[in-house]
């Protein structure tokens, strides 16, 4: 049973990644790809990589997309058609993929536990956490303890992307005037009505997963997607401007590194104690309290930093768009 | 005796619920145009998906499974008729017409005094 379900999602991976390629109209490719990230967070789920699935629907499926969409209306909606040969480009994809399917066979085989990747690093994490971290998600506290620094790698990459896109959109950002502020779906009841009562319980949600990171899956990543999914909707309803009063685009830019900061200030904190960078045992009057503190500071900023960078690379793309008028949507 | 009732009650909802997902899925792919579309849409993921998560409910029994599967339908409750308006409402503005409406004819006097107003 496990494999057929296995199966069956490869196979509709397969075959959405088929029709993303043969599609010209760039909408249903976007849609498709977000429709690819769901198939693969189930087949995450399938495979138990629960925080992987939950940041793959989050980030993939739901954020992704209307940040692609929003792309969208700024460029043409169909592709452009290819002139040049295709022979050349079909040539090296297939010995990619022949070198590919040569690596795999040295590869263990499916979830051989004897496997080097299960060998390496994997048994002391999962037989040390209990007693050094004393969380019930190894997840959490490999991604932000054990292995805190490549963490803050990422997440510095999210930021510098982040800032990257506001420095490319920055000189065309219209500024708001008062003919933008009669706003795209202002007279759609049913979506007005619907997105007010959902955006309370989106935030909490948001809160939750932030801060529930340390014993299910969650954590930063997801939780800062999720609070920018509930600011984008309103915005999206709203109209920009009402967005922007809620929610001012400085202050975004302020959380944004922020975010960062406080994941490497609490890095910092433990030189003090003539401690290594990241080591958060110092932080608590126990080892574990101070892993446990540093933990929740770190997933803060990581949360923070991801919600703020989807947020204001939002409004810089929507920022650019002329207002849909009520006629055209 | 209970547990069997539950049980029964579970698997009810949930081949309830997988039935209308089918044939929410067979209605997509053989609906004419779009908006006859919209309608099987609609139904695989408000009650079909409803259905299925009433029947999980029964499964899971009382816990914090529960809890979240009833916070997963009442999101669902709101979401999905939401998405499935926004969707028609869209392509109605953008100007998609129905293939096969059936547009019933105007009386005649009716029409005489639109083309006097014109």
């Amino acid at each position: 049973m496990e494999s057929v379900i296995n199966m069956a999602l490869l196979v509709f991976l397969a075959g959405t990644a088929f029709a993303i390629l043969r599609r010209t109209t760039l909408f249903s490719v976007v849609m498709l790809s977000g429709v690819f990230s769901l198939v693969s967070a189930a087949l995450l789920v399938h495979l138990d990589a629960v925080d992987v699935a939950f940041t793959e629907a989050a980030v993939g499926a739901g954020v992704s997309t209307v940040l692609m969409l929003s792309t969208l209306a700024l460029t043409a909606r169909h592709e452009a058609p290819g002139t040049r040969s295709r022979a050349i480009p079909l040539i090296v994809v297939f010995l990619t993929g022949l070198a590919l399917v040569y690596g795999t066979l040295d590869m263990p085989r499916f979830g051989d536990p004897s496997a080097p990747v299960h060998q390496h690093v994997a048994p002391r994490y999962i037989s040390a956490t209990a007693h050094e971290i004393g969380m019930p998600n190894i997840v959490t506290a490999v991604l932000a303890s054990y292995r805190g620094f490549d963490t803050l790698g990422e997440v510095t990459v999210i930021f510098t992307a982040g800032i990257a896109v506001l420095l490319l959109l920055a000189g065309t950002i219209r500024e708001p005037t008062t003919a933008t502020k009669i706003t795209a779906m202002e007279h759609h009841l049913v979506l007005r009505v619907v997105t007010k009562v959902l955006i309370g319980p989106i935030l909490l949600f948001a809160l939750y997963v932030q801060f529930h990171g340390d014993y299910g899956p969650g954590g930063g990543f997801q939780a800062g997607v999720i609070f920018a999914a509930a600011f984008i909707i309103y915005a999206l309803v709203f109209g920009l401007e009402t967005a922007g009063n809620a929610l001012p685009g400085r202050a975004v830019r302020i959380l944004l590194a922020l975010g960062v900061l406080i994941y490497s200030g609490t890095g910092v904190v433990s030189f003090f104690f003539n401690k290594n960078f990241l080591d958060y045992s110092v932080l608590g009057a126990t080892a574990q309290a101070g892993q446990h503190i540093g933990i929740i500071l770190v997933e803060f900023g990581v949360g923070m930093t991801v919600a703020a960078v989807m947020v204001s690379t939002f409004y810089a793309f929507a920022g650019q768009n002329p207002p849909i008028g009520d006629e055209e949507w | 005796m209970i547990a069997l009732l539950v049980e029964a009650a579970s698997w009810t909802f949930l081949l309830l619920g997988a039935f209308l997902v089918l044939v929410g899925a067979l209605g997509l792919v053989r609906m004419p145009d779009f908006y006859t579309r919209l309608h099987p849409a609609g139904i695989t993921d408000s009650l079909g998906a409803d259905f299925i998560l009433t029947g999980l409910v029964l499964q899971a029994g009382f816990s914090l499974v529960t809890v979240k599967l009833f916070l997963i339908g009442a999101f669902l409750f709101f979401t999905s008729p939401t998405s499935t308006h926004a969707i028609a409402n869209a392509a109605l503005v953008a100007g998609l017409k129905p293939r096969h409406a059936v547009v019933p004819p105007r009386p005649p006097e009716k029409a005489t005094q639109d083309e006097e107003a014109r």
